[in-house]
């Protein structure tokens, strides 16, 4: 599984809370740069919650809790002295549903970003469109109408907006919820065919409920059930020799 | 849920259709409509009087000339001091109520989980049922008298904005519950700052709503007379200074309807229907801002 | 990857937001003290009518400003006489209109109707108030001075209680009906079909399914109006006549607590006269501010789980 490759982000012993409930206990992992990582598991299982305390989106809900240990390139992104605004610029997400924002054009979409966060110089924003949207493989169709409202584009096309609109900020991780789950197989697709250039650039963990994307497009998976961290390997060693039976029986099509 | 309907129906009827349940029916339908016929006959009878009178007097000195300008010679004067008065009040309100009404709106939408929200949302509530005179009666102790500013167009624009905020408080409120919650989510997930993602994204995604809600907001209070007569208190000269005493158009009519001139009266129902008429003009931009996005 | 990106330095964007944060809670906290800040300044510009009348400000019938008394009761009642009145003669046209526009009306005609009605509200009160002087109180004398021989009261002059119930009535109707119309569209359609599976009538259906359903929240937006009645000011002080007495009929003009602060401040010479209707217009507050709790805690406790 890439052994050569340096650790991008860690977890120690992290646990996710709503209130008083844990819904994600004990996770122990590490993902290498410029892999991409698939997490699975039955629904409730605690994916979108993990995934969700990765870019500290997850104390936006009222009466939550992380503990545990995140590390990002060796500094805990629950550190006092760190801002969650900085770890969201620095680890993007790609939402379940495409979400362009409405009064956007496509061009807008793809630099809010950076143009929110202060810039300004127009080169380096035309630069960053172009190179975005050829990273999510939708340069050719929308180039020449830039100016064009982002929900005017098919869901497909508006999902590899998304895309590109986390692109453009340059993450180190992209957190993807289930990215193709509201889309059509041809879209899914592409997608998926995606995520290997995708990962030249940054550090993919994905969350999918489909067992043919997983193999397909990671380099490792993590099988959760009911909170917990059951498994955790090379895709390959995963799907074809798991270690635990929960995870055969799960892969295997018998429950979830 | 259908079985608590079956219920009372068991107990009100029996099974076949009688002559009196199809008399009762038929006798409620009519009243039903009686009722309606009733409500809106007043209606049209307001309209016609308020076109047909209102018309009547209605010349280019309405517009051109004050209050003060009436004479025994035959001029009539006009509103123009009104308008003007109303103009520059409904713009101080504006400032007032777009700022605190917005600006307690985002509170109440984006800052949820704030402890003040269930207070500041029951003393909105509570706003919004305060009547027009009471606001201006604050505002004549507070400012007119307390703070010794006297009468003035400034002080009759703070209570008209005082009655506004809960109106855009509630307005905005609801536009802004519209904004799916997956944008500002979008936002924070591109390392923005909350305060960014509400103005740049939110705000900006609620924007012909919450225009629609401001519009809406200074069409109710422009129709206020109650609070002015305790702040701007009335003027039939002409000013554009907004410390002075100011006249207001539904001040004036009111005003104007006591006058023993029938001159005066005419000019009344000038003033009612051109004020009716701005507000009408002012709920259908409001409808077409809201229906275009 | 990192370095082709200048990081913002760590907690800008924290500090900023701690900023706005700080400006939206004040312009929240504005809205939450507002309602006090206006008893406060009330009470205190009106304290003096009640520190010389104590309880009789509220309770004694004595107002002469002549010879310095200023006991306000008849303007309570007068409020209340007239606010009831009104709400007599709304409640049952208002219900009306918004079941003909829920229930009865096609499309085709209720959306026109509902609309009209909404003109209706849109309509200033110095609007109404000047349609009441020149035009229903002179249409309705002759049924006014009809009624006062029949049943020997002293001749009516037009402006009274009876104008003032009147004229309100027609303004708080769109009121009233706007919010027993959108109750009673929120009542689900399972429960219509349900009555009309078992044979009932659509005045059935009405009575026994949407009705009960509504109830809570028309009786919520009935005391809403009740408060809108007792705050309005211009239309009735245009019409009620503002006696300062208690009326001796329904014809015979009197004044509520709005119509006498409004009709009487410009004349009001003396301090003593000036606090009497702030003191007036403190006990206006109070009386408003009850009756809206009141129509809150009606909504909530009478409705059945699972509707508005
Ligand atoms: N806002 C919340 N408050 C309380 N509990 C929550 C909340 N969101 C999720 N949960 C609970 O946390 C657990 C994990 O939910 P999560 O959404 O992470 O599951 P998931 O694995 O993403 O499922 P799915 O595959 O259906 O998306 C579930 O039991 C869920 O009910
Ligand atoms: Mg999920």
């Amino acid at each position: 599984m890439n052994t050569d490759r340096p650790i991008r982000l860690q977890t120690e012993n992290v646990g996710v809370f709503y209130g008083s409930k844990d819904a994600v206990r004990n996770v122990n992992v590490s993902f290498r740069s410029n892999t991409v990582n698939a997490l699975i598991g039955p629904s409730g299982c605690g994916k979108t919650t993990f995934l969700r305390a990765i870019n500290r989106m997850h104390e936006l809900t009222p009466n939550t809790r992380v503990t545990g240990k995140i590390m990002l390139d060796g500094q805990d992104v629950y550190g006092s002295d760190v801002d969650p605004v900085d770890v969201r610029r620095r680890i993007g997400m790609v939402f379940q549903k495409p979400n362009p924002f409405p009064t956007m054009s496509i061009y807008d979409n793809v630099v809010a970003g950076l143009r929110l966060a202060g810039e300004k110089s127009k080169v380096k924003l035309d630069e960053t469109v172009e190179r975005s949207l050829r990273g999510a493989a939708l340069w050719d169709e929308v180039k020449d109408r830039l100016k064009a409202v982002g929900s005017s584009l098919s869901g497909g096309q508006q999902q590899r907006l998304c895309i590109a609109r986390a692109l453009a900020v340059e993450p180190e991780i992209l957190l993807m919820d289930e990215p193709t789950s509201a889309l059509d197989p041809q879209s899914t697709q592409r997608i998926e065919d995606l995520m290997e250039s995708l990962k030249q650039q940054t550090t993919i963990i994905i969350v999918t409920h489909n067992m043919q994307q997983a193999s397909r497009v990671s380099d490792t998976t993590s099988f959760f059930l009911i909170g917990d961290l059951v498994e955790h390997g090379a895709t390959e060693a995963v799907f074809q020799t798991p270690k635990d039976e929960r995870t055969e029986a799960y892969i295997t099509g018998r429950f979830g | 849920m259908v079985t608590r309907a079956s219920q009372n129906i068991q107990v009100g009827i029996s099974k076949t259709l009688s002559p009196a349940r199809r008399a009762q029916n038929a006798l409620a339908m009519v009243l039903v409509a009686l009722g309606t016929l009733l409500v809106l006959v007043p209606l049209f009878l307001i309209l016609k009087d308020l076109f047909v009178k209102g018309f009547s007097s209605l010349n280019l000195q309405f517009f051109t000339q004050s209050q003060s300008e009436i004479t025994f010679l035959g001029s009539a004067g006009g509103f123009l001091n009104a308008i003007v008065g109303s103009v520059m009040m409904l713009a101080v309100a504006l400032v007032i109520g777009v700022i605190i009404g917005i600006g307690t709106a985002i509170f109440l939408t984006e800052y949820r989980e704030h402890r003040l929200v269930p207070s500041v949302r029951l003393m909105g509530d509570v706003l919004t049922g305060m009547p027009a005179i009471v606001v201006g009666l604050v505002i004549y102790g507070l400012v007119v008298r307390g703070l010794g500013f006297g009468y003035s167009g400034i002080a009759g624009g703070l209570s008209l904005g005082l009655i506004m905020i809960p109106v855009i408080v509630r307005a905005t409120e609801e536009v802004l519950k519209l904004v799916p919650q997956t944008l500002r989510e979008a936002g924070l997930a591109l390392g923005l700052p909350r305060w960014k993602v509400i103005m740049n994204i939110v705000l900006p995604t609620a924007r012909s709503g919450i225009i629609t809600g401001v519009i809406l907001a200074v069409a109710r209070v422009s129709g206020e007379a109650a609070p002015l007569i305790f702040t701007a208190f009335g003027n039939s000269f002409l000013t554009w200074d907004p410390t002075q005493k100011m006249s207001g158009l539904p001040l004036a009519v009111y005003r104007s309807a006591f006058e023993p001139s029938e001159a005066a009266v005419a000019r009344a129902w000038s003033g009612a229907l051109v004020l009716v008429l701005a507000i009408l003009v002012a709920s259908l931009v409001a409808r077409f801002a809201a229906r275009k996005r | 990857m990192k370095a082709t990106i200048p990081q913002p330095r760590r907690g800008s964007g924290s500090r900023a937001d701690a900023r706005f944060q700080a400006v939206i809670v004040a312009l929240a906290s504005i809205v939450l003290v507002t309602a006090l800040a206006y008893s406060v300044v009330l009470l205190l510009n009106g304290a003096s009518a009640f520190g010389r009348e104590g309880l009789g400000f509220v309770f004694g019938s004595n107002w002469d400003p002549a010879n310095g008394h200023f006991q306000a009761f008849p303007f309570i009642a007068g409020t209340f006489f007239t606010a009831i009145g009104a709400l007599v003669i709304a409640v049952p046209l208002a219900l009306a209109a918004s079941l003909f526009i829920a229930e009865y009306a096609p499309d085709w005609l209720a959306n026109p109707v509902a609309y009209l009605i909404e003109l209706l509200a849109a309509i200033p009160s110095v609007v109404y108030g000047l349609w009441g002087i020149f035009v229903l109180i002179p249409a309705t004398l002759p049924f006014q001075k009809w009624l006062a021989s029949s049943l020997g009261w002293s001749a009516p002059i037009g402006p009274g209680l009876f104008s003032a119930m009147l004229l309100l009535a027609v303004m708080i109707i769109p009121f009233i009906a706007a919010i027993s119309r959108d109750v009673i569209k929120l009542v689900p359609n399972d429960q219509r079909e349900a009555a009309f599976a078992l044979g009932a009538t659509k005045w059935e259906v009405i009575r026994y399914a949407v009705l009960p359903y509504a109830r809570a929240g028309i009786l919520g937006g009935v005391i809403l109006g009740l408060g809108r009645a007792i705050g309005e000011t211009l239309a009735v002080t245009m019409v009620i006549g503002n006696a300062n007495r208690f009326p001796q009929n329904l014809l015979s003009p009197t004044a509520t607590m709005s119509s006498i602060i409004a009709s009487n401040f410009g004349e009001a010479s003396s301090p003593e006269f000036v606090s009497s209707l702030i003191g007036i217009g403190f006990v206006l507050l109070v009386v408003a501010l009850v009756v809206n709790f009141l129509a809150r805690i009606v909504i909530a406790r009478l409705t059945p789980q699972g509707t508005v």
